[in-house]
């Protein structure tokens, strides 16, 4: 296998977009390529995620579409989908292509509209990524499925429910503190700024003024913070959200002719798992620690040695299993460990600095090239005041369905 | 009769583990088990991905269970709108058949501790279509 790097990076602001899912991606695509200081023409084809084109806009069939847009349409486009890990699944194909030799320069990344849609639809969508035939028809939905995640990790590790309520809270608080460092995010605002707004929306409407002590107590205050599935409250979900995210891999002798900055792909890992109910224990997701282990093998590193992490903090409790099954703490620890500040940007490792799915966004089928591009932006000292001093070595984790999918890419700097 | 019948909102209408339907029907929650190897599979299988044959039995999954982890549903998909709030759980029944479903109405929401006893029962839906709940036990 060759070495491969990516040698340039794109995506939209995400958030509430009006333009197309091939639309967005273009313009992803294209700052990608620019960056890459390429042609479209010098791309030789595309590894594309794209989840519910449709039923968001009844497009299936997306990915010719994507690269007629930017001017190469006949190279070979494929979708490639692996529910909310899309985007990295197509990215880690895109890999494993220009590392065997057959192609020297491609595309990856995904799109997504999820806002065409409206929240039960979308709902409805989302847990069509669990299993359809058993667990659809008792209506899951991914709140309930990491709902039921919390409780279960409650109960394992005799954390009173309470206080891990709180430690989630502090994985919302942390991930909105970085989002507002960063200009592409969905939310960039604290939720202290949040709490702000809504007392001077109050205030200037006459209305009652809420008199929240702190952060605590307006997570606690069901008015503004509704029970989703217990115990998840809305701001422990990450929100839906339009977006797309591109980049460009080359072969590291194309990457070094192209650029002094090439961010190698060090080691990747993807692995699969059946039902929700098939799972032994999904504190300790297999396909996550499995998946993991394949990308640290690969890269020749252990846990303690990545800097950062952009990780799949699609509700706050993932975020903290997460943790745990990547290795940077110990099973049961990782809540804790979001209480002291040790995922804090400067913290023992920078959790999510970009501000994670939960204030970037989750279009899903951009969000694992969404996660890349930070690393990347990282690893090269681009993120201001968002920046992971130092970083050297860079991973990212995207979960699809209920952990039925897990792909995980490490990189590093190839200069 | 096939899958049509199962759930508040399916899309499947036929499978080849259509039994375990008509069995709901009767008011029976079953899993398969391998008659060659003996492996049990809950969602049922017919076909045996651990010898590779397809000669299985239906067995009732029996009533001694106990609830794993749980969650109040507050806001369903698409379909299930009217039907929140409901609460869905994990069960572990005996012989390791651990079961994904919806608790039973009849639990009272204060009542509901992980480590209860349940046990599986067949609720009928409008439109003649059942669904599997765990109930206290």
């Amino acid at each position: 296998m060759r070495e491969v790097a990516v040698v340039g990076v794109g995506m939209t602001r995400f958030g509430v977009s009006e333009n197309t899912n091939v639309e967005m991606f273009s313009e992803a695509a294209m700052e990608a390529i620019n960056e890459s200081n390429l042609e479209p023409k010098d791309i030789e084809a595309l590894f594309f995620g794209n989840v519910f084109g449709s039923h968001e806009e009844g497009q299936a069939n997306m990915a010719p579409f994507a690269v007629a847009d930017i001017g190469v349409p006949n190279i070979p486009a494929t979708r490639f989908e692996g529910a909310c890990a899309s985007g990295s699944v197509a990215v880690r194909d895109a890999f494993i292509w220009v590392a065997s030799g057959y192609y020297d320069i491609v595309l990856a990344g995904g799109t997504e509209r999820v806002l065409a849609m409206d929240t039960p639809a979308a709902t409805r969508a989302f847990a069509m990524c669990s299993n359809s035939y058993y667990e659809g028809p008792a209506g899951i939905t991914f709140p309930g499925v990491f709902a039921m995640l919390a409780h279960l990790y409650s109960h394992k590790y005799a954390i009173p429910l309470p206080k891990l309520k709180e430690q989630m809270a502090m994985v919302a608080i942390k991930n909105h503190h970085n989002g507002k460092l960063n200009p592409k995010a969905h939310f960039q605002a604290t939720i202290r700024d949040l709490m702000e707004a809504r007392i001077a929306r109050a205030t200037q409407r006459g209305q009652p003024v809420p008199t929240w002590a702190d952060e605590m107590e307006f997570f606690r205050d069901i008015k503004v913070n509704p029970m989703i599935a217990d115990p998840l409250q809305l701001y422990d979900c990450c929100p839906f959200t339009d977006g797309a995210a591109a980049l460009v891999l080359a072969s590291i002798d194309k990457a070094r002719a192209l650029t002094d900055k090439p961010v190698l792909v060090a080691g990747v890992g993807q692995c699969s798992a059946g039902s929700l109910a098939d799972q032994k224990d999904y504190t300790q997701m297999k396909s996550r620690i499995l998946s993991a282990k394949q990308a640290y093998t690969q890269a020749g590193i252990e846990p303690p040695d990545v800097d950062l992490c952009e990780l799949h903090d699609c509700f706050t409790i993932a975020e903290i299993v997460a943790m745990e099954c990547l290795g940077f703490f110990e099973f049961g620890q990782g809540s804790r460990a979001v209480a002291r500040g040790e995922t804090e940007i400067g913290g023992k490792i920078a959790i999510n600095p970009s501000g994670g799915l939960k204030a970037v966004g989750h279009p899903i089928g951009a969000t694992g090239a969404r996660q890349i591009y930070e690393v990347v932006k990282q690893l090269r000292g681009e993120c201001g005041e968002r920046q992971v001093a130092g970083a050297t070595i860079g991973m990212t984790d995207t979960l699809g369905g209920d952990a039925g999918t897990i792909c995980n890419i490490i990189l590093r700097r190839g200069w | 009769m096939g899958f049509d019948k199962f759930g508040g909102v399916s899309f499947t209408s036929e499978a080849k583990v259509a039994d375990f339907v008509s069995y709901l029907e009767q008011g029976k929650v079953m899993a398969s088990s391998c008659k060659k190897c003996r492996r049990v599979y809950f969602p049922p299988r017919v076909d045996c991905s651990n010898c590779l044959t397809s000669d299985v039995k239906w067995f009732e999954i029996g009533s001694k269970g106990k609830l794993l982890t749980y969650t109040r549903v507050n806001y369903g998909p698409a379909g299930f709108e009217d039907d929140a709030p409901y609460v869905l759980a994990v069960a572990d029944f005996e012989g390791g058949v651990r079961v994904f479903g919806r608790l039973s109405r009849e639990i009272n929401e204060n009542d509901i501790k992980v480590g209860m006893a349940l046990k599986p029962i067949v609720a009928n839906l409008p439109d003649e279509k059942v669904l599997y709940e765990f109930a206290a036990a």
